[in-house]
């Protein structure tokens, strides 16, 4: 259990610059999420905190004491900081024990360290299995036993679950967050699925272009995100231009209460898809209905504004009441978040959430 | 984009094993200019050095010719048609590669009287050497994606359209890689050539150091002989730059459909017959009717048993001391690849492409001038063995290397271990069983060398290989079987490896 701190970090590979000084604080005992999209730096950072390369600037401290910047690189042996990579990398010639006993000493390899670890991940009694003999999802649970044998400061976890398919992806990933937080490990999960970062870190870390845009709880990151483009990378947004006046903006789509520190003048609001509600009745803008995209558990509304602006709505039953080409009502829940004004057109957002 | 560290200790090694590669070049080259120019344009400026190229490179184009046409058609009817029988026809069509090509020579002067000159060595050598072109196309056929012969199909082009514009473009890196092999093969080939008096470069090489200790004369000529080599070499680093390397896009491994060969089967079926006849049997025969009177000569046995006591110890000597130069080279290619690393690359591959004639002549200079203590032992002779085969063991350290992904490395460090607990728990144990593959395929290549061991063996010492030589220059036919039945009986392992690593012998997946 340690708190890692990392400042100012900056590291090149020859012309590029893959972190731009990197400030994180990875608070002890938290699974903290580094999300971005890809070539962003995240494998870099990550690799970096491993002790895998050797930083250009800045500093990484592990409860206070430096192990990489100022002229020192503690190597990677010495950092007591264990990772998980994409595909699991379990050692093909050991056994899943001699696996996850790899990193252990011999007297604790002897206890019941290993199986206790085994049993967090939910395979007790696979000790004796080769790891050709466990399928792609046991390969993993097999790969975060390992790293958390020996107790390390950090287990480090890079997009551990993306070459699984999506159903045994949610479940294991819950596990794994279950196994860190039983095992009091201090975690750091590497990835670029908002959906994965949102629902399993306690805190949320956004990079892009080798810096950091924010950190928070998943929920601030994804109620409060400081501008348009972290809007949209968490999750589907809705980006209307709006006026503000008194707090409150004038927008197409009525006008709302906003959150987030504006001044009077143009600005840009974030309203979430399911903050659109499709009311029954006049009391609201009236939209048509463009598409219905079904997802089973909701379904996403694509609608067009009597002025032509394109909205989404997210809708929990099944949308019947909603056909493509009929007129509704719609109106907004709660309060819109609002960004500096920006020139780019609401529709090209949503186009590029949609691809 | 990731960037390995630098490994100056690795790179040390693999320059200084390199180096020792190339001492017989570098001697080469030194000894060549001391007889100064004037020598050498005498020697260099005559009608039988232009005779000798004329035939040398003739010989090369003609057998390398011939095994494309022979190679090529024979994987497409084994990968790509209904031939009944496919899977032993396949076998069939690589098995010439156990049969080293002055085993063949021998078996074919054995059995038809006056078999000598220029076309009896093309028949010989092609029927030894088209498996090397067979082999890495009928891998590439089956490998190749389906698919875009399929969509090729669906825009409209016929099926000789398609295997024109689609499928040779697909096999051409393997076809090229292939016939460059064959074409250094058959320049570097002492054996075949001599027992055949099919005058060529490394006959007339070896004649002129033989007879009249000539060295200015087999100096030039070899000189001749090295350019001739590097010219191809370069063409080969042309043509594989230009074919790029054409993978398949992802996706699932899925057979292609198979050509209907109808009632043609049957004239197919008997050229393929035909030629394994020619390829396996007249050997097979051959040996088979001289084994019997060359086993029963009085004292035969412990001749055989004294060769094949020798022709161990030099090659576990030359393996052993090749193992020693591949292990830093074939890891930092592994690890490490760069402009650098693929320099060394290619001066470890140049000295094995060179003729065995002229590293043993050049060594045997080297040891007589500059290396006494080292002149007329075995050593000399695992030197050459090195310089040979150096290459085959780099390539079989690297690919044991990628059994090891640095990512596993990295995890293990990342579990407190240090680099040097890493190699002994983790590193060592993925690639030795590669590294022994390695080594036991040099130790068997060793085995059947011939031009070279004939040059540096210390007086007195015979191995397999020269026992052979010496009995079928004599016309002692029968003496000389064992010793050819033994080295056939060596090659088969790695050809038996080359042929199941192609996958030539792999179940069939049900379309």
């Amino acid at each position: 259990m340690s708190e890692v701190v990392l400042s100012g970090v900056v590291k090149r590979y020859g012309q590029v610059t893959a972190l731009a000084g990197v400030d994180v604080t990875v608070p002890s005992g938290q699974l903290t999420a580094v999300l971005g999209p890809s070539g962003c730096g995240k494998t870099t950072l990550l690799r970096c905190l491993a002790g895998f390369e050797r930083i250009d600037a800045g500093e990484i401290l592990i409860d206070g004491s430096r192990v990489a910047g100022g002229g020192r690189h503690l190597p990677a042996h010495r950092r007591n900081i264990a990772v998980v990579p994409q595909e699991g990398a379990l050692f093909p010639h050991l056994s899943v024990a001699d696996n996850v006993g790899y990193g252990l000493d011999r007297a604790t390899r002897r206890s019941d360290r290993v199986e206790e670890v085994l049993t967090l991940v939910g395979l007790a009694g696979y000790g004796a299995r080769m790891p050709h003999q466990l399928s792609g999802g046991q390969q993993q649970r097999v790969a975060v036993a390992r790293a958390l044998a020996p107790r390390p400061s950090v287990v480090l976890l890079d997009e551990p679950f993306s070459a699984l398919d999506a159903g045994l992806r949610a479940g294991l990933r819950h596990d794994v967050r279950e196994a860190l937080r039983a095992d009091g490990a201090t975690g750091v999960l590497v990835t670029h699925d908002q959906g994965e970062a949102l629902s399993v870190a306690d805190k949320v870390v956004v990079l892009r272009d080798g810096r950091v845009i924010q950190a928070g709880a998943p929920t601030a990151v994804y109620r409060e995100p400081v501008d348009a483009w972290v809007a949209g990378f968490v999750g589907d947004a809705v980006l209307l231009p709006a006026v503000v006046e008194q707090g409150s903006a004038r927008t197409a789509l009525g006008v709302l209460p906003v959150t987030g520190p504006v001044t009077d003048g143009p600005v840009t609001v974030l309203v979430r898809p399911e903050q659109v509600r499709v009311v029954a009745g006049s009391a609201g803008v009236t939209a048509s209905v463009l598409r219905h995209d079904f997802h089973g558990h909701d379904a996403l509304i694509g609608l067009r504004l009597a002025d032509g602006t394109r909205i989404t709505a997210r809708i929990l039953d099944g949308g019947a009441a909603c056909p493509v080409g009929g007129q509704v009502t719609v109106h907004v829940d709660g309060p819109a978040r609002a960004f500096p004004a920006q020139t780019t057109s609401t529709t090209s957002v949503l186009v590029d959430l949609a691809a | 984009m990731r960037r390995l560290a630098p490994r100056p200790a690795l790179l040390a090694a693999s320059t200084a094993a390199v180096a020792v590669a190339l001492i017989p070049l570098a001697y080469l080259a030194v000894r060549t200019a001391e007889a100064g120019w004037d020598r050498i344009a005498a020697e260099l400026w005559t009608e039988r050095v232009g005779l000798l190229a004329l035939r040398s490179i003739g010989l090369a184009a003609v057998v390398t010719t011939a095994c494309v046409l022979l190679g090529v058609g024979t994987a497409f009817l084994v990968t790509r048609t209904d031939l009944p029988g496919r899977r032993v026809f396949a076998v069939l069509a690589a098995l010439p590669l156990a049969v080293p090509t002055y085993i063949a020579a021998f078996a074919w002067v054995s059995t038809v009287p006056r078999w000598e000159g220029f076309w009896p060595a093309v028949l010989v050598l092609t029927l030894c050497s088209y498996p090397y072109v067979l082999l890495p196309v009928a891998a590439a056929l089956r490998g190749a994606d389906p698919a875009q012969e399929e969509v090729s199909r669906s825009l409209g082009r016929s099926g000789w359209q398609t295997f024109t514009a689609v499928t040779l473009r697909q096999i051409r890196p393997a076809t090229a890689a292939g016939a460059l092999l064959v074409a250094l093969y058959v320049l570097s080939d002492f054996g075949a050539v001599s027992i055949l008096r099919a005058d060529t470069f490394t006959r007339a090489i070896f004649v002129a150091f033989d007879m009249g200790f000539d060295r200015t004369g087999a100096l030039v000529l070899s000189c001749v002989l090295v350019a001739l080599t590097v010219l191809l070499l370069t063409g080969e680093t042309a043509t594989r730059r230009r074919g790029a390397r054409y993978s398949r896009l992802g996706g699932a491994r899925r057979p292609a459909s198979r050509l209907p060969l109808g009632p043609a089967r049957w004239p197919v079926i008997a050229v393929l017959v035909g030629v394994a006849g020619l390829a396996l049997g007249v050997p097979a025969v051959s040996l088979g009717r001289r084994l019997a009177a060359g086993v029963s000569r009085p004292g035969a046995l412990a001749e055989v048993l004294a060769a094949a006591g020798n022709s161990l110890t030099v090659s576990l000597a030359g393996a052993a001391l090749t193992m020693l130069l591949a292990l830093p080279l074939g890891l930092l290619t592994a690890r490490a690849p760069g402009p650098l690393t693929s320099l060394l690359d290619r001066l470890a591959y140049l000295a094995h492409a060179l003729p065995g004639v002229v590293i043993g002549l050049s060594l045997i200079f080297f040891g007589i001038n500059v290396a006494y203590p080292l002149y007329q032992t075995w050593w000399l002779l695992a030197l050459a063995y090195a310089t040979l085969f150096l290459p085959l063991a780099v390539g079989a350290v690297a690919g044991a290397a990628a059994q090891s992904p640095v990512g596993l490395e990295e995890v293990a460090r990342s579990l407190g271990r240090g680099p040097w607990t890493v190699l002994r728990t983790v590193t060592l144990p993925l690639i030795l069983p590669g590294i022994g593959a390695g080594a036991a395929l040099v130790f068997l290549t060793g085995m059947k060398e011939l031009p070279a061991t004939l040059l540096l063996r210390p007086t007195g010492m015979d191995t397999l290989a020269t026992e052979l030589w010496t009995s079928t220059a004599v016309g002692a036919y029968a003496a000389a079987a064992p010793y050819a039945a033994l080295l056939v009986a060596i090659s088969a392992l790695p050809t038996w490896l080359l042929v199941a690593r192609s996958g030539l012998l792999d179940k069939e997946e049900r379309a």
